[in-house]
């Protein structure tokens, strides 16, 4: 096997040196009746060129992959300059374990500090760690974190989250005996401020919502007393968008794969995880921080480690232990390579070209938009058609539209949701909206 | 070492994208402005090759496993194959979005179902969730789904989870997030789970138990089948941390051993890459009776179709986004294929061989403070070395040799622990060369023990003060400072 030097002669040389006779033997303190139960796969080994053959074959059955998508839901098909993928795929950074040894990770530590600067700068707030698995665990350390600092027992959500994110907090607040309280959309399809319950450790909100609303977030953290306010956000939107952090937030949390990450099916993404100095020890998660070497040279290492599950165990504010590293330092080469001028750009080219399709599909008179209010790149649509009569037309002209059923569950019926990217071309804006038959 | 914060400044926005047109300003008008950034976030303009050449020279500040041996105790650090990434990146795999109806993602459909189907078949269990994306993360899943599990039965009593005081820090983490308390199985003199001790601990409060198998001494609970079986009598669920599978791969499977949940490191066992810290992926297999607890959607096949399935009554529910970390499940699946049930049998026959013949070797230098055959990985002191030199001057020390240091100071039972996991990826004159640096360590301790208090002495920084990183933690760069430079 080519991924395994020792040679036979090797072998025999070690197992003399052991005092054994045959590999077996290493293996006599594992119970003889386990021993006799096991049974291998019934697979055969491939050569590299055939095991590529095989897989390939499976990645061009995925149709989904080559059809323009105006699919969003959290997940966006942004444009990724050739740059990133050229240095994150170093090898240094890709085959490194958890920075534990800081002189011989400096590259990961630094990259972490920057990060988290970064992200801090983005989402407005004073610190950020250096990442969780996704937007929706964020979301849901972030009810764990308001609940180990308020106590109270009961959260209330907004239930205008993104479906895959309320079911993830739904999972870890039972598994820590959290109450959810739901907070309704008035008819505009932003949180009714009237609504929210007293006496809870948090609200969650999240902007843009699922219905691609720009939520207002003016006044809310006065509205809510001393519940701690939760915002997860968009961060590519908020390079043109005023940050949660300018609103008073005390958790900004998101999902990050826009910030240079592929769609990838949904995995890996990115959790971004931001909130204010005094909360510090209070954070999940691996943070990094600067300090000094032995002759006085700045150098980073991990920082308020007493927080994590390797010195705190059942006391730690977490469990986190491989978080989403690489993704990470996708977004911080990403950032670094578009700047934050850059990032404006990009989030105006979004703005600009959904609203330019949204004009365009209401102009037709066959489609309206469900609500009024302000949006980023993605809102919710009405046609006087089926959806799925519609999205099957679509789909058969190459493109993907969806969203339906999320937007049934919080209570939309026969709508879809559209999101548009800097990536979707003038083309091919025409002729999607050639084929909905909205006006040319 | 600077950041990018400190490089060369260009004005303005790059040109990655074709400027937006005139209609933005209007867009941008109609939103508002209190809804819009006073100005763009302070992220400067730098030109691409100042970029490339920041990242180039932070990576090489970095050690990874293509840079030498990394011996990273409960780590897994083995080489990852070129291969697995180019496939991972295929825009097959990497622009399906997740929103896709199932008929869209046929190719990445079948390859978990295939996927799945091997897991199931390597851990001997009943069924598989590739949901959970760390292995800390399969640990809160399958803790929640002894939660849900007792539910049912009606056995809330059941809150207690014991674990060895070997174990692994997210294990007692996880399963305080998961709503458990947690009481500690002492170990014996042979580092093993003391037995009776745990016998009588047993009662209608536990849940169950948190073993790694093999344990993180590196060592096989050979009363394992006495184990679980003593815990299932009093009613209790078996839970074994998957990390150190690569001790077992090809010879042994949990499901055999009494376990009910099972977590996979996909990113140790199944070679792929750290990334330096992550993305990773912890699935998890179950037995037959937690199956039902799984969380949704699973991927279902009938016939040569993939489906998704979101129907199940007593799910616990979702615990990332979506369907995983897809793209390390690609990994994953052509390592399998490239291996096969006889190169997963020599992945582990080879690394225990090489832990076994590193022990051997170091034993005489090194306390070896649990003597006996280990599995992939064995933990030795430096308690007896020279003029107190510590467990981290040794670590120091040897990156200046060349190599990334062992794990230090865990298992928390062993003073001055260093935990050595060779993997099965180094060859023999590796692991000789690993053995006269460590000699070479336990010579200097007696002749020059400032040198190993200093080191390490070649890397791009010298030793780093901790201490003042968590006493006054500075955690992100200033930026107003940055603007004046």
């Amino acid at each position: 096997m080519r991924y395994i030097p020792t040679t036979d002669a090797d072998r025999r040389a070690m197992l003399a040196t052991i005092g054994i006779e045959t590999l077996d033997a290493l293996f006599s303190d594992i119970p003889s009746e386990v021993r006799a139960a096991f049974r291998p796969l019934g697979l055969g080994s491939l050569s590299e060129m055939e095991m590529v053959a095989e897989v390939e074959a499976l990645a061009h059955r995925n149709a989904g992959a080559t059809r323009c998508s105006f699919l969003g839901g959290g997940i966006y098909d942004h444009y990724v300059p050739s740059v990133v993928g050229h240095l994150t795929s170093r090898s240094e950074f890709v085959t490194a374990y958890t920075p534990y040894q800081p002189e011989i990770s400096q590259g990961t530590l630094t990259a972490m500090f920057e990060f988290q600067t970064m992200i801090s700068e983005l989402l407005g707030m004073e610190i950020a760690n250096a990442s969780l698995y996704d937007g929706a665990t964020a979301v849901a350390e972030a009810a764990l974190m308001t609940e180990r600092i308020r106590g109270r027992g009961r959260i209330a959500v907004a239930r205008t989250l993104f479906a895959h994110v309320r079911r993830v907090l739904d999972t870890y607040t039972w598994g820590s005996g959290i109450e959810l309280v739901e907070i309704p959309y008035t008819d505009a399809g932003s949180i009714d401020r009237d609504a929210i319950p007293e006496d809870v450790s948090a609200v969650i909100v999240q902007t843009p919502n699922a219905f691609g609303l720009i939520e207002d977030l003016e006044g809310l953290k006065e509205r809510i007393g001393d519940a701690l306010l939760v915002v997860s956000t968009y961060p590519l939107a908020l390079g043109l968008l005023k940050p949660p952090g300018a609103f008073g937030a005390d958790i900004v949390v998101g999902e990050g794969q826009s910030l240079g990450l592929p769609v990838s099916y949904g995995g890996p993404l990115l959790g971004l995880f931001a909130t204010r100095r005094e909360f510090v020890r209070q954070l999940p998660g691996r943070i990094a921080g600067r300090t000094v070497d032995a002759d006085g040279a700045v150098g980073y290492v991990m920082a308020a480690q007493t927080r994590e599950q390797h010195i705190r165990r059942w006391r730690a504010t977490s469990n986190i232990c491989t978080n989403s590293a690489l993704c990470a330092l996708t977004a911080t080469v990403y950032l670094a390579a578009v700047g934050g001028e850059g990032l404006r750009a990009i989030a105006r080219s979004n703005l600009e070209k959904a609203h330019r399709l949204a004009d365009r599909l209401t102009a037709s008179g066959q489609f309206e938009l469900v609500f009024d209010g302000p949006f980023f790149n993605e809102f919710v649509l009405r046609a006087h058609e089926d959806p799925k009569s519609l999205m099957q037309r679509v789909e058969s002209e190459g493109f993907l539209i969806g969203g339906g059923e999320e937007l049934s569950e919080l209570g939309i019926d026969g709508a879809l949701r559209i999101a548009v990217t800097e990536k979707r071309t003038d083309a091919e804006i025409d002729r999607f909206v050639e084929v909905l038959g909205g006006a040319a | 070492m600077k950041t990018i914060f400190e490089r060369p400044r260009l004005e303005g926005a790059s040109d990655w994208i074709p400027a937006p047109s005139g209609a933005a300003a209007e867009a941008e008008r109609a939103l508002g402005q209190g809804l819009l950034r006073d100005a763009a976030p302070r992220i400067p303009t730098v030109s691409e090759p100042i970029v490339v050449r920041h990242y180039t020279e932070l990576s090489k500040a970095n050690f990874g496993v293509d840079d030498g041996f990394y011996p990273l105790g409960s780590c897994t650090m083995k080489y990852n194959p070129k291969v697995n990434e180019a496939l991972a990146a295929h825009p097959g795999f990497a622009s399906v979005h997740p929103s896709v109806d199932p008929s869209q993602a046929q190719g990445t459909l079948e390859l978990l179902h295939r996927l799945t189907e091997h897991l199931i078949g390597i851990s001997g269990m009943s069924a598989v969730s590739l949901q959970p994306v760390a292995g800390a993360h399969g640990e809160l899943t399958g803790l929640l789904l002894f939660k849900r599990y007792f539910e049912r039965r009606g056995e809330t009593a059941r809150k207690r989870i014991l674990l060895p005081d070997s174990a692994h820090g997210t294990n007692p983490a996880s399963a305080a997030i998961a709503g458990f308390t947690v009481d500690e199985i002492p170990s014996d003199a042979r580092g093993r789970v003391d037995i009776e001790a745990l016998r009588s601990m047993l009662d209608e409060t536990v849940a169950g138990i948190m073993l790694t198998v093999p344990n993180t001494l590196g060592i096989f609970e050979d009363g394992i089948v006495e184990i679980t079986s003593a815990v299932h009598d009093a009613g209790g669920l078996c839970y074994f941390d998957g990390a150190n599978l690569n001790a077992f791969l090809g010879r042994a499977r949990p499901g055999d051993m009494g376990a009910d949940v099972f977590h996979f490191n996909l990113h140790k066992t199944l070679s792929t890459p750290h990334g330096g810290g992550g993305p990773g992926a912890g699935p998890i297999a179950v037995s037959e009776p937690l199956a039902e607890y799984l969380p949704v959607p699973r991927v279902v096949a009938s016939g040569d179709r993939f489906d998704l399935d979101w129907d199940a009554e007593h799910s616990i529910g979702a615990v990332q986004s979506f369907y995983g970390n897809v793209l390390v499940a690609v990994r994953a699946y052509a390592y399998l294929l490239r291996l096969g049930d006889e190169g997963l049998r020599e992945v582990g026959e080879i690394a225990v061989l090489n832990a076994n013949y590193l022990q051997e070797r170091l034993k005489g230098t090194y306390e070896l403070p649990y003597e006996g055959r280990c599995k992939h990985e064995f933990v030795l002191s430096a308690k007896g070395l020279a003029n107190e030199i510590s467990a981290l001057d040794v670590a120091k020390r040897l990156i200046d040799l060349g190599v990334h240091p062992p794990t230090v100071y865990f298992p928390l039972i062993v003073r001055e622990a260093l935990m050595i996991e060779p993997t099965e990826t180094e060859g023999k004159a590796s692991l000789d060369r690993f053995v006269d640096a460590m000699e070479q360590i336990a010579r200097e301790a007696q002749t020059d023990p400032d040198l190993l208090r200093s080191a390490p002495h070649v890397a791009s920084v010298r030793r780093l003060d901790q201490t003042r990183a968590a006493r006054d933690p500075v955690l992100t760069y200033p930026l107003d400072a940055a603007e004046e430079v």
